[in-house]
């Protein structure tokens, strides 16, 4: 019921209807020998978001889980908030994309030290900076004002978690010259730019084929 | 009914027809494509929900127009911060850190001015209009009936107290975060000017995150991201948050989705989703500042 009213909110709901009945066998949700592939249309920037999102959860997760040597009360609270958007993000996307989600992604964060708070925060640093420059490199791919509402409702509070992950690492970096440009701007990246680093913590590798991005 | 003819025909009447519905192109392209499969008796009712939406009552700004309201807002945050940097009663209640942080913000404000000007050209509205000939009422007293500042708005102490300069930064910041979440719908599909103002709109959010972290160190109870609605302490921005507290997401209960331990809390489902506000609810909430 939820999902449905998610659907004609967007006002695709008779287009939507289709994909559903004939999602099994929809393009969009093809397994390919290299990974899955997040599809095309607003269906395949949800799932790009969607993607993103399992990574960042399952990042948190195990940050909260295995906390960093030395870490404060007030950090613990903050990254578990954190932990707690992602996941809500993730199971929002997966609500949304119902049969046309792509699968529940394996990650990988065997390169990541999670003793050590400088590479969590780094990491987190990296995944905050990333996630922002990939919402708003794909916000004019979206077709849907309701879905590009939804993006931006997300994007602005994955910016907060950058902002405050970065003074973690360094105060007042919320915003320097290592991530905006002289214009005072975020950097957007596309999502072949985007997919090929998120990669590199999956397992289960995604592709944007639609997208000028298949993982060889 | 032919929809085509029709289009046309409104197109005659009202010339600006394309360019109400070209944000909403895929309203369209849907429309004709599932035309053949839905039967026809559906047409009508398809067709007025897009008149709806090109008619509708929350009028559809130009790019134009979008980005200039856009100018305005980066007016007021580059003059307020260009303010506070002068004054010498604010700057002696600013730590080295909190100094640090508000330059950085000033700059990045002046900058998107400049941009947007740049990008607008000779379709930018001058600053000169704003306020009482450029000047504005940091205060939130701005006669707008009268045109003039009277610097006895419910913010009076904001160019001598530090706490109050924060608490209006901050309301800026979020504000401006959702002034430009609620105008992004207007650039649908258009690159050049939905990624600018979407490169702008996370800064802005990167700049609400770090005030509430410079609040936070001043000892106030308050995260980077926004819990419930007015999370602040500031009751006269209230409407400023109106609607912050959304749990229900394009049809979707977020508290009834799965957490890492049984469903969202609704905390989290609060925090986790920023809300936009259309840009007439915003002119309204700055109009006290003497944005016009």
């Amino acid at each position: 019921m939820a999902r449905r009213s998610f659907l004609r909110y967007a006002g695709t709901g008779a287009a939507a209807v289709g994909l559903l009945t004939a999602a099994s066998c929809h393009k969009d949700n093809i397994i390919t020998n290299t990974g899955i592939d997040i599809g095309n249309g607003d269906v395949g920037i949800l799932n790009f978001a969607y993607a993103l999102e399992q990574l960042e959860a399952a990042f948190y997760i195990q940050v909260a889980a295995t906390p960093y040597s030395g870490i404060t009360a007030t950090e613990t609270a903050r990254l578990t908030d954190i932990r707690d958007h992602e996941v809500c993000h993730r199971e929002f996307f997966k609500a949304a994309l119902w049969k046309q989600a792509i699968q529940a992604l394996t990650t990988d964060f065997s390169s990541i030290d999670f003793t050590s708070r400088a590479k969590v925060l780094a990491a987190a640093q990296a995944f905050e900076d990333t996630g922002v420059a990939a919402y708003n490199g794909a916000g004019y791919l979206i077709q849907s004002s309701a879905y590009l509402g939804l993006a931006g409702k997300i994007v602005s509070v994955e910016a907060r978690h950058a902002s405050y992950i970065r003074d973690l690492i360094t105060a007042g970096s919320f915003g320097d010259t290592t991530i905006l440009d002289a214009n005072g701007m975020d950097q957007s990246k596309t999502i072949a730019q985007v997919m090929p680093i998120a990669n590199t913590y999956l397992k289960t590798k995604v592709n944007a084929s639609n997208y000028g991005y298949v993982s060889f | 009914m032919n929809l085509l003819n029709l289009i046309d025909q409104i197109d005659k009447a009202d010339p600006e027809f394309q360019d109400r519905i070209s944000p909403r192109r895929d309203a369209i392209k849907n429309i004709t494509s599932f035309g053949s499969k839905v039967a026809v008796a559906a047409l009508p009712f398809a067709f007025a929900t897009l008149f709806k939406k090109a008619y509708g009552a929350t009028a559809v700004l130009s790019v134009t127009d979008t980005l200039n309201f856009a100018l305005k807002l980066e007016y007021l945050e580059a003059a307020f911060y260009n303010a506070g940097a002068a004054s010498t009663t604010i700057q002696a209640g600013l730590s080295t850190t909190e100094k640090a942080y508000l330059t950085s913000i000033q700059a990045h404000e002046n900058a998107h001015v400049k941009f947007l000007q740049g990008v607008l050209g000779t379709a930018a509205i001058a600053q000169t209009t704003q306020g009482t000939n450029g000047t504005y009422d940091f205060t939130g007293g701005y006669n707008t009936t009268t045109n003039t500042v009277t610097n006895t708005g419910p913010f009076a102490t904001v160019m001598t107290d530090s706490n109050i300069f924060l608490k209006v930064a901050l309301a800026f910041e979020d504000t401006g975060v959702r002034a430009y979440k609620g105008a992004a719908p207007n650039l649908l599909g258009q690159q050049v000017p939905l990624t600018a103002a979407l490169n702008i709109h996370s800064v802005e959010a990167r700049h609400a995150s770090a005030i509430r972290q410079l609040l936070f160190a001043r000892g106030i109870t308050i995260k980077p991201w926004i819990t419930g609605a007015n999370d602040t302490g500031v009751i006269a921005v209230n409407a400023n948050y109106l609607g912050e507290d959304n749990l229900v997401q394009g049809g979707v209960t977020v508290t009834t989705l799965p957490a890492v331990s049984g469903t969202t809390a609704t905390i989290a489902g609060q925090e986790a989703f920023d809300e936009p506000l259309d840009p007439t609810t915003v002119a309204g909430l700055v109009a006290i500042f003497g944005v016009k």
